[in-house]
């Protein structure tokens, strides 16, 4: 294939590859995301491509592995179009029946079909599954549906219209002027206006000509992979958004710094990179344009502090990747000193969105300051595990009940943590906050990149904070003294609080603390690290003071602060738990009650399970 | 010229200069433990934390490296910086608690206990020497290892460095490798020796 050299070629192009595949009576598509993946999606693909063969039909169906879906909990997921047949938790074995059925009949399968958990009913389509009907999938709708390995199935679904259209329709400004309108704002975590970024990455003057275009996809929340899908399943569309970028910031040269733990997704970036140069959609003169603009992929170590943009240009060029002080903006000087404008990688999806919606449209979707969409990846103690995108303004309530389907195994819910290791945990009593930029920051925590980890009962919050911290304090740079210190001694006095060793005083210095290293750490890492610890504070406080006063832990998960008994009534005698002791706490005969010695019981909790009596209680 | 206020006083720095500096050329002391004239401001002790109100928004910010900007006022002295200084001297000191220089700035900033868990490492990070060494020396032969709490100044490979010309810089810049505070202390005890004076700048112990 020659390079495309206009726009209009763009879109003959785009017919003849539609007219292609009008010999296919049905498309098959296999999930392919990294749960998918997990669940052994690869094997389910390839008995299917050997049944199609088989049966003669690789010419009329076509087959083809696509990136995450979403639905990870109930993986391999399988769906055929045009019907939206949709299998879940399919296997090898069962390819046979859904080829002869769903592809070559019109009947489905009942068993692979999702069940409502309620009333057991059986849900044909992706659409009816409640977990997809209360989403808003903007971004992710082509990911289910296109091989991300293929520049040819993203030109069919539309792919490169936008770019042609800000290259040939529009001018730097107005494309400016539609992100500015679109009410864009960051997706990688603080939500700042994407337009004044880039206007200001515009303005700025680049001593010999070069300013920089940088997506950031290093994603270190433990448990989010929001952009890894992204870039796995979709990554013509976050080139597309980088080269319109490009052009109305005036920058020639691009960057995808991505952490090097997700090698699927920079397989698939390097081959779209490859794929999009080789028909003049990267490149010199990008579709007669006369627009020059390429871009590269930096590989990260997976520091989550690389994820901070000054850190983050320090590594892409070889060096630490540790922060500086920011008083003159990287618009201005960032990598290499040249004027630089970065973003998320699902800030950069959106643009080509923007472009081809138009901005008033997209701007419909969301809340008066927060637009568009949000990507979240839903885990923790709740029923539907997966990546759910939802309009921004939708309630927590919502989104953790209707699309995530509460908690599991009767569980009851105690708190929601957004934004990552440095976001703040939210109570119950906030379950209907609006989900947006302004009102997660109001309730103590923050948008985030989009993770979203849902707590039950069997959550402490001392420990979670503890957790957090421990986290943090391993992925701070180390370089300034209250992120660095701070944390440390955060962490003491949380493991003194967890271990029953806690006072009242230390919970006040502990918020003090906390309030020093928010207000005075170099970088964003140490200025929200405190935000686990100070809004478990202010919705927990109850469970600190309970460990410190009465050394108790109601989720019963610090050790320290547990107590096993053997209720003597209750007790036969069995010598099960003595046997099972790994460190012989336990006495007493045969057919006699038995007793824990204190002192040596190091809590384990294996008693407690093995005994058919319920003898053994916790306290 | 940049106009700025300053503890209440109005006062004009020159353009490029930081707050640390123009609070200086007026007399207005505020400590710094990272910073040395001649060298690049590397801001991370925080110890130079001011409060910084700049178009209706208090922020504390560390002056060494935040440039004068017109109209802006600076407080050095705010409960809030007090504050935060006393809490970054406690955690100095709890990571080097025989070091003089720290157990003076505690008696000068009214720091009379240390609440945290001391741990005494015997450097406090502050980089001074990695950067004399490159940037005054031209040699480059020390520099940082690790990260988080695991964090340390080292030489390439755990040898000396072929480019050290042992000029001992490093040993002159540091503000923790000196003879540590005489006084009997414990680590996490505080000498206080001079914290009734009110001649407070004198740091007798020092002499
Ligand atoms: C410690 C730290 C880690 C960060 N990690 C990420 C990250 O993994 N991905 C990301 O997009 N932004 C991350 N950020 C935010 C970036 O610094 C930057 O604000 C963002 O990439 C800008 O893009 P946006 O305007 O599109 O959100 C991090 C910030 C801090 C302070
Ligand atoms: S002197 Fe400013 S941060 Fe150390």
């Amino acid at each position: 294939m020659p390079k495309i050299e206009s726009p209009q070629s763009l879109e003959r192009y785009r017919e003849i590859l539609k007219s292609e595949r009008e010999k296919y009576r049905a498309t098959v598509s296999v999930c392919g995301g990294t749960g998918c993946q997990a669940h052994g999606c690869e094997a389910v693909y390839r008995a299917l491509e050997g049944e199609l063969s088989a049966r003669g039909m690789k010419e009329s169906i076509e087959l083809k592995l696509t990136g995450c879906h979403g639905f990870c909990e109930i993986g391999p997921l399988v769906v055929i179009r045009p019907q939206g047949i949709f299998y879940r938790q399919v296997k090898p074995e069962d390819v046979p029946l859904i080829v002869e059925k769903s592809v070559l009949g019109v009947e489905v399968v009942d068993e692979l079909l999702y069940q409502l958990p309620d009333n057991g009913k059986r849900m044909v389509r992706e659409e009816d599954i409640p977990f997809y009907g209360k989403q808003t999938r903007l971004l992710l709708k082509d990911n289910g549906s296109i091989d991300p390995r293929s520049i040819e199935d993203y030109i069919v679904q539309g792919g490169y219209a936008a770019l042609a259209k800000a290259l040939f329709e529009m001018d730097p400004d107005g494309i400016i002027d539609a992100v500015d309108r679109a009410g864009l704002r960051g997706r990688g975590g603080a939500g700042f206006p994407t337009a004044r970024k880039w206007r200001a990455c515009r303005a700025a003057t680049a001593r010999d000509g070069i300013k920089y275009v940088l997506c950031n996809a290093d994603e270190g929340d433990p448990g989010a992979y929001m952009d890894r899908s992204l870039l796995e399943g979709n990554p013509h569309a976050v080139l597309e958004g980088m080269a319109i970028g490009a052009f109305a910031i005036g920058a020639c040269e691009g960057y995808v710094y991505v952490r090097h733990e997700y090698p699927l997704a920079v397989i698939n970036l390097h081959r779209a990179i490859e794929q999009a140069r080789g028909l003049g959609l990267l490149g010199k003169n990008i579709l007669g344009s006369g627009f020059d603009f390429d871009v590269n992929v930096s590989l990260g170590g997976g520091a989550f502090v690389c994820g901070e943009s000054t850190a983050l240009m320090a590594s892409i060029e070889g060096r630490i990747g540790e922060p500086r002080v920011k008083h003159v903006h990287t618009a201005e000087r960032g990598l290499y000193n040249r004027p630089t404008n970065l973003n998320n990688v699902e800030t950069w999806a959106n643009v080509p969105l923007i472009i081809n919606m138009g901005s008033e449209q997209y701007a419909m979707v969301g809340t008066e300051k927060s637009k568009g969409t949000k990507i979240f990846s839903l885990v923790g103690k709740i029923r539907n595990t997966g990546l759910v995108e939802v309009p921004m303004g939708i309630t927590l309530r919502e989104i953790i009940y209707d699309i995530g389907g509460g908690i599991p195994d009767g569980g009851k819910f105690k708190a929601v943590q957004t934004g990552g290791p440095s976001g703040g945990c939210i109570p119950e009593s906030l379950l209907d906050t609006p989900v947006d930029f302004d009102s997660l920051y109001e309730v103590g925590s923050m948008m985030g990149s989009g993770g979203m980890i849902v707590m039950d009962e069997t959550t402490c919050m001392v420990d979670i904070a503890r957790y957090f911290v421990d986290f943090l304090c391993g992925e701070s740079c180390g370089k300034c003294v209250p992120c660095r210190e701070g944390l440390k001694q955060m962490l003491y006095i949380l493991e003194d609080i967890a271990g029953g060793r806690g006072t009242m005083e230390q919970l006040d210095l502990l918020k003090e603390l906390a309030e020093v290293v928010r207000d005075t750490s170099l970088c964003g890492l140490g200025q929200t690290a405190a935000n686990p610890v100070l809004s478990t504070i202010r919705y927990f406080e109850d469970e600190y003071v309970e460990h410190i006063v009465e050394g108790k832990c109601r989720a019963g998960v610090c050790k320290p602060l547990l107590t096993f008994l053997i209720d003597p009534e209750k007790c036969t005698g069995c010598l099960r738990c003595r046997k099972q002791c790994p460190v012989g706490a336990i006495s007493g005969r045969k057919k006699e009650p038995h007793l824990i010695d204190q002192e040596r019981c190091e809590k384990c909790g294996i008693c407690l399970e093995v005994c058919e009596y319920g003898a053994v209680v916790r306290k | 010229m940049v106009r700025l206020v300053i503890d209440g006083q109005s006062v004009e720095a020159e353009e490029g200069w930081t707050v640390l500096e123009a609070a200086r050329h007026y007399g207005v002391e505020i400590p710094t433990l990272c910073y040395a004239e001649g060298l690049s401001p590397y801001s991370a002790c925080r110890l130079c934390t001011v409060e910084i109100i700049s178009r209706g928004r208090s922020r504390l910010s560390a002056s060494c490296s935040y440039p004068v900007q017109e109209g802006i006022e600076v407080r050095t002295n705010s409960q809030k910086v007090r504050r935060a200084r006393k809490v970054i001297i406690e955690l100095l000191l709890a990571s080097c608690p025989n070091s003089r220089t720290l157990q003076c700035l505690a008696s000068k900033y009214g720091v009379t206990r240390i609440r945290f868990r001391p741990e005494d490492r015997g450097c406090i990070l502050c980089g001074l020497c990695v950067r004399m060494c490159k940037e005054q020396m031209q040699a480059g032969a020390i520099g940082f290892a690790n990260r988080g709490t695991g964090r340390e100044v080292a030489v390439p490979f755990h040898a000396k460095s072929e480019v050290c010309r042992e000029c001992g810089a490093c040993l002159y810049i540091c503000p923790v490798c000196e003879l540590p505070c005489p006084g009997p202390l414990q680590p996490g005890q505080l000498c206080n020796a001079c914290l009734d004076s009110l001649q407070l700048e004198a740091f007798p112990c020092k002499e």
